[in-house]
């Protein structure tokens, strides 16, 4: 093979198809284009006011040729505060996070608000996806439906809206898909706890033991194989 | 005597008033097939008032939350107009066990034991994308033995999990033959899954960096003769349930998905290949897994009915037979390990892992924020999006199709309700 080990690397740090797609997004939606994080080789996201959503899937869909819906979903970035409910400080304590932190950090592509929508389009032709987040506001999140552009939304937004209490403007059957009807809450909200570990004991909690002979902190790098 | 008289064969002698009897003139005989003209006119007009009431009245048709097609616990409900499906509505949850949120409280190698319990009859593949955004974010990678190994055995749950299906798919439309064959054969895959991972159903196999352990003495030429029986299998269900009549007249033109309604849907694997759609994340998407080094073939079928569905997971059974056996003739040697530490932080960030898993396109959208546990999960599970278009496509069929086009469409439903 000719090709030097600095050419693979100088390859794998660009990915022109990719930027060229978030340009493209840029290009189309102005002011409402907010950000755009790229990993060279292997993913797209994108992030852009929750006025373009339906803007940016139809054009997604329409000019790019992402027909394929994968998923809509949404993120509540507010830090939960149970952390793994029982044994919580311990956890804090090795991670260096303390319970009264809860500030927020946002993933790839930023976030200012505490939900943000996900979504992930993908074109069957060319092998590309990406993935368009959509910052709600938090006291009253809401944001417009996909179904005109994608039947397939249907579901997903139900999920979300009764998951994350989301509403989902223009959806015209938004009923519960999973929870029971009159069901309280929104349990996939940092701040909706889960009971199941409050009331029983669980085992799992302690994850690796310590090795005979072994200091209890020791972080070994030997390797998990035994 | 009247009838040979209106099918207009009347011998000459039939007019004598002897034969005729009291009415026996042409001309009476003309009143009565008048008359018998008008009742058979009235009783149209009064089978149309019978319709047309029961249209207005309808019929609300419930199946399930126990019925065999549903494959766990999933209740549709069908308004009928006399056989025929106005609206199906499927209403599920009697299932779900909330695993985007108990993914929150564990940490990353305790949600491989959870995430197991998605899809149950192809177990194995559930964990394989996760493990894989898991490596992503921590820039570990498994090294080739592992990898191959993966491989082997996701082919292997692959074909645990459609054996079912081939057999399940001829039981829901009236013939339970098939299915005596599909759990007899399927258990020489599943012995082996078990021999090398001990689990029949949950292996929890993969470790973050490789695999639990390497594989037992002997197991590749026993899997070998294990592919070599699901071949047969596969010829005989061939002959058995294709090349039968009645699952033809069936199947075939029912429960057509246009390919473009199917990408709208999200519809992915066998589903969207049987609606002429060339596309399998196997050949398809970068994985470290090890795909790209064999030599096999992604089945499609122009035509988008229940049948072709049925072809398609037939073709991809027998495929991936073949595929195991090439794993195992190029098995590499090596470690089954990378180098990780004992208790995993997986750095912060963002992975989105992908693959192509029994039911469909399965993936895993990983959220990290250098903790013990991930921060948030988003499981996205083929057979959702494959059940998501069944209202569109129950819409206007007739009631003995509701079972052909769900076994067809194949869902678990612990893989839509998570």
């Amino acid at each position: 093979m000719s090709t030097t080990e600095e050419d693979v690397v100088a390859e794998v740090k660009t990915d022109a198809v990719r930027e060229a797609i978030a340009k493209t997004f840029a290009e189309e939606l102005g002011d409402d284009f907010v950000d755009q994080h790229i990993v060279p080789g292997s993913d797209l996201t994108i992030r852009i006011a929750s006025s373009a959503w339906v803007q940016a899937a139809t054009f997604a869909r329409d000019k790019l040729g992402m027909t394929w819906l994968d998923f809509i979903s949404a993120i509540d970035w507010m830090p939960s505060p149970f952390g793994r409910e029982m044994d919580a400080e311990q956890d804090w304590a090795a991670t260096g996070r303390d319970a009264d932190d809860t500030e927020m950090t946002t993933g790839v592509a930023g976030g200012d608000t505490r939900f943000q929508m996900f979504m992930r389009v993908y074109s069957i032709d060319e092998h590309i996806g990406v993935t368009i987040k959509a910052d709600v506001e938090t006291e009253a999140p809401s944001i417009d439906t996909l179904i005109p552009v994608y039947p397939g939304a249907s579901w997903h937004e139900r999920e979300v809206w009764e998951m994350f209490g989301i509403n989902i403007a223009g959806h015209p059957d938004l009923r519960v898909l999973y929870l029971p009807t009159g069901f309280e809450g929104n349990p996939l909200r940092k701040d909706y706890p889960l009971v199941a570990r409050r009331v029983k004991p669980w085992p799992g909690i302690v994850d690796v033991e310590a090795m005979p002979g072994e200091d209890e902190d020791a972080e070994g790098e030997e390797g998990a194989a035994q | 005597m009247t009838g040979t008289h209106e099918a207009g064969v009347v011998s000459p002698s039939e007019h004598t008033p002897l034969v005729s009897g009291a009415n026996g003139d042409i001309a009476a005989d003309l009143d009565i097939t008048n008359e018998q003209q008008l009742r058979y006119i009235a009783g149209q007009a009064a089978d149309a008032r019978v319709n047309i009431e029961l249209e207005t009245e309808g019929m609300t048709l419930n199946i399930g939350p126990q019925h065999p097609a549903t494959h766990g616990t999933l209740r549709i409900v069908a308004r009928l107009d006399g056989e025929q499906v106005i609206s199906a509505e499927p209403i599920m949850g009697y299932m779900h066990r909330g695993y985007e949120k108990l993914t929150e409280v564990r940490t990353y190698p305790q949600v491989t034991t959870l995430i197991n319990r998605i899809d149950w009859v192809g177990s194995f593949a559930n964990e394989v994308p996760f493990i894989l955004a898991a490596e992503d974010l921590m820039d570990v990678e498994a090294p080739p033995r592992a990898q191959y190994i993966r491989t082997a055995l996701f082919e292997m749950g692959r074909i645990a999990n459609i054996m079912l299906f081939l057999g399940d798919m001829p039981v829901q439309l009236g013939g339970v033959t098939a299915i005596f064959y599909a759990f007899r054969d399927r258990e020489f895959v599943l012995n082996q899954i078990e021999s090398a991972t001990g689990g029949r159903f949950h292996p929890n196999f993969n470790r973050i960096g490789g695999v639990k352990d390497d594989l037992p003495a002997g197991w590749i030429k026993e899997t070998k003769t294990a592919m070599q029986k699901v071949r047969d299998f596969c010829d005989e269900i061939e002959d058995l349930v294709m090349g039968n009549e009645i699952f033809q007249s069936r199947c075939r033109g029912v429960g057509i998905i246009p390919p473009d309604v199917g990408k709208a849907y999200g519809l992915s694997g066998a589903n969207l290949r049987a609606s002429g759609v060339d596309w399998d994340l196997r050949r398809d998407a970068d994985s470290p897994l090890a795909w790209k080094d064999l030599d096999w073939k992604v089945w499609t079928h122009p035509d988008g009915d229940s049948f072709s569905r049925f072809w398609v997971r037939l073709q991809e059974t027998r495929e991936s037979s073949y595929m195991v056996e090439q794993l195992l003739d190029g098995l590499p040697s090596g470690p089954i390990m990378a180098k990780v530490p004992r208790i995993i932080k997986v750095p912060a960030g963002e992975s989105y892992v992908q693959t192509e898993n029994p039911l469909g396109a399965m993936g895993y959208y990983v959220i990290s924020k250098g903790e013990l546990t991930p921060f948030r999960v988003k499981i996205r599970t083929a057979s959702f999006s494959n059940m998501s278009i069944s209202p569109w496509l129950l819409e206007g069929v007739y009631v003995p199709d509701i079972a052909t086009i769900l076994a067809s469409l194949y869902f678990i439903l612990g893989d839509i309700d998570r």
